[in-house]
């Protein structure tokens, strides 16, 4: 995945000269190589190292956007997008609206989360559901590499500030990747396994894990599952969970933040307020528990939810 | 650098005028319930928004603060929208949907207000980055009181600026208070340039109620600023005639003595000042109040008979059409 971001980025810069690059250590390519050779080929002017300022780079951002240009700022970790919140949620994300309609941001927030790294708590959270409940955000999530090109190219052209959450361990998970990247809009869920028995909506890497429980199922229960990925938070496509849950009467949202106050929960409320009669059970929901990531290697794997969380929820619905 | 003289002092007379009675008329709209929110008043603060903003450009950006009424009518936004918008009218600036804190008039380059303190300051750099990338002579300026210099954003910007030598001037209104309290309670450093001191930028403290020395001092730094120099700070000593927002009872400071504001008073001295250089005579300047408060009562008359904006409008401006 971080070799489709990288080559997205380059092509982007390469097709305007409005974008630009900036974050901590960009020019340096940043601890997972996203921006690495770009500074190379497109010079320290449009691949700009910060300090650790999250606040005030952010701010920055959002005046270049303001002012013509297309920045993709980087916050090197999720976690430190709580320096950054002030300026998204006050300024980036109400411009547009407050201004009536004068100012537009279209800028992209790139950053990362996910644990399974041994970074302990404070390197590892899954946050997007904050993001999610402020409206002038567009929240992205990709799962496979395929569609964070495609999704990423798209951001940078949408006039709204749009938040990009990559997961630190799918990075350099192998995929295989076309030569051409089409671009993939925002707000259109993907149907990555179809099935007509249950309905798994699962969120960046939980994605890969709900496939490998639906492998299981098939095999061991003859459960066939339909797995779609969102891709997108906001907007949601909502009509095509829908349209699933539909056809299969149940549900199961799985996503690796912690469950309590989850995006899980919107995708819950949202779909028994459209599909209630087609419910054959009570949606489940799977995700990490009411605490924060542990160091310790064995208590964290504990902690994250993956496959076999999955395929127990498909068991217990009943 | 242009000199003040006669025709441009009463130009700024006339931008002191409109924004002093347009703020006591929407001091006096709030008290008669006309106008709702949190409304920030800039009374006795005109001379540094008139000195400032008459130097500069519509293609210039101008970023300020939660009091920011003056700085968008110095930038030229036009009296009647910015009353719609106080009084959440569809002809308003922004449609009724900003409101006093959040006045945007892109066309004369007012980029923004906002209601976070110094928020707007790592913002105003970003548009001096964009100018920068672009080629561009433009030049940003934000606005901000003392009491945003102890946020964390304005040392990061600080920072930033003097790192990226950008054409950015900082422009502190240093009215003594920070919200309610004294600047002595928030900090030790009494001069806002002395804070900045260490990061080597161009910076002066000037009397901000002296319209004369405001327009030097500001005008030095954006002549540098225009060939590409930057950043710099300009701290203005002012005077909040008003209190944090209107219905502040006030009780943490004692009011002027009129005798002692007539001193303070940007406009009164600007008057005083231009009769003794000989820019223009006493009687010559009989109309520019008067025509000003014809424009204020205008304004008011378009906001009154203005409609309500379309229930519709807030679903339908959360996004920008991709």
């Amino acid at each position: 995945m971080i070799a489709a971001i990288n080559r997205t980025l380059a092509e982007a810069m390469r097709g305007d000269e409005r974008v630009l690059v900036l974050g901590e250590d960009v020019a340096e390519g940043g601890p997972y190589t996203a921006t690495a050779g770009l500074a190379e080929e497109f010079g320290t002017e449009r691949v700009v190292n910060t300090p650790i300022s999250e606040a005030a780079i952010t701010g920055v951002a959002i005046g270049a956007a303001q002012a013509g240009l297309r920045p993709v700022l980087e916050i090197m970790f999720v976690d430190f997008l709580t320096l950054a919140l002030d300026q998204l949620v006050n300024a980036a994300a109400k411009a547009h609206f407050m201004s009536g309609g004068q100012l537009t941001v279209p800028l992209v927030l790139r950053t990362q989360g996910g644990a399974g790294q041994r970074g302990a708590a404070q390197h590892s959270q899954s946050l997007e559901s904050w993001l999610t409940h402020v409206p002038g955000l567009k929240v992205v999530m990709p799962s496979r590499a395929v569609d964070a090109a495609g999704l990423l190219a798209t951001a940078i052209a949408d006039p709204n500030p749009v938040v990009f959450v990559e997961c630190k361990t799918l990075y350099f998970r192998k995929e295989d990747v076309p030569e051409q990247l089409p671009s993939v809009p925002l707000g259109r869920a993907s149907v990555l396994r179809e099935g007509g028995d249950v309905t798994i909506v699962a969120l960046s890497r939980l994605v890969h894990d709900a496939l490998a429980a639906a492998k299981r199922l098939a095999a061991d229960d003859g459960i066939e599952a339909e797995v779609i990925d969102p891709r997108t938070l906001v907007p949601l496509d909502l009509e095509a969970i829908v349209a699933s849950v539909e056809r299969t009467g149940r549900l199961v949202v799985a996503h690796e933040a912690v469950e309590h106050g989850g995006f899980g929960a919107e995708v819950v409320a949202r779909v028994q307020e459209a599909a209630f009669d087609s419910l054959d059970a009570p949606i489940a929901r799977v995700g990490a528990p009411f605490a924060p990531v542990p160091f310790s290697g064995p208590l964290e794997d504990a902690y994250l939810a993956g496959a076999d969380e999955i395929v127990a929820a498909v068991r217990g619905l009943r | 650098m242009d000199e003040l003289g006669g025709e441009q002092a009463i130009r700024l007379l006339a931008t002191m005028w409109r924004i002093r009675l347009f703020e006591e008329r929407v001091g006096q709209l709030v008290r008669a319930g006309e106008i709702d929110g949190l409304i920030h008043l800039s009374t006795g603060q005109e001379g540094v928004a008139a000195a400032v903003c008459s130097q500069l450009r519509d293609d210039d950006h101008v970023y300020s603060g939660h009091r920011a009424h003056g700085h968008a009518i110095a930038q030229g936004a036009s009296l009647g929208r910015v009353m719609a918008e106080l009084m959440g009218r569809d002809t308003g600036l922004c449609r009724g949907l900003g409101g006093s804190m959040h006045l945007v008039d892109v066309e004369h380059g007012f980029m923004g207000a906002t209601g976070v303190v110094g928020g707007n300051v790592p913002i105003a750099l970003g548009s001096a980055l964009a100018a920068r990338l672009r080629g561009l002579d433009t030049v940003s300026v934000v606005f901000f009181g003392d009491g945003a210099v102890q946020a964390g954003h304005f040392t990061e910007t600080v920072n930033l600026a003097t790192l990226w030598r950008l054409p950015l001037i900082l422009v502190c209104e240093n009215n003594g208070f920070a919200e309610f309290t004294p600047r002595s309670a928030h900090t030790v450093v009494e001069r806002v340039s002395d804070v900045v001191a260490p990061y080597g930028l161009g910076r002066v403290t000037v009397d901000g109620n002296d319209v004369q020395a405001t327009w030097d001092a500001f005008g030095g730094f954006l002549q540098s600023a225009r060939a590409g120099g930057g950043p710099f700070l300009l701290e203005c000593l002012t005077h909040r005639v008003r209190g944090h927002y209107e219905g502040d009872p006030g009780r943490y400071r004692e009011a002027l003595a009129e005798e002692e504001w007539q001193e303070k008073d940007p406009i009164i001295r600007l008057e005083r000042h231009g009769v003794a250089e000989e820019w223009f005579a006493e009687d010559e300047l009989r109309g520019v109040a008067a025509g000003a408060a014809e424009e204020v009562e205008d304004a008011v008359r378009f906001g009154r008979e203005s409609p309500l904006p379309p229930a519709g409008i807030v679903e339908s401006m959360v996004y920008a059409d991709a």
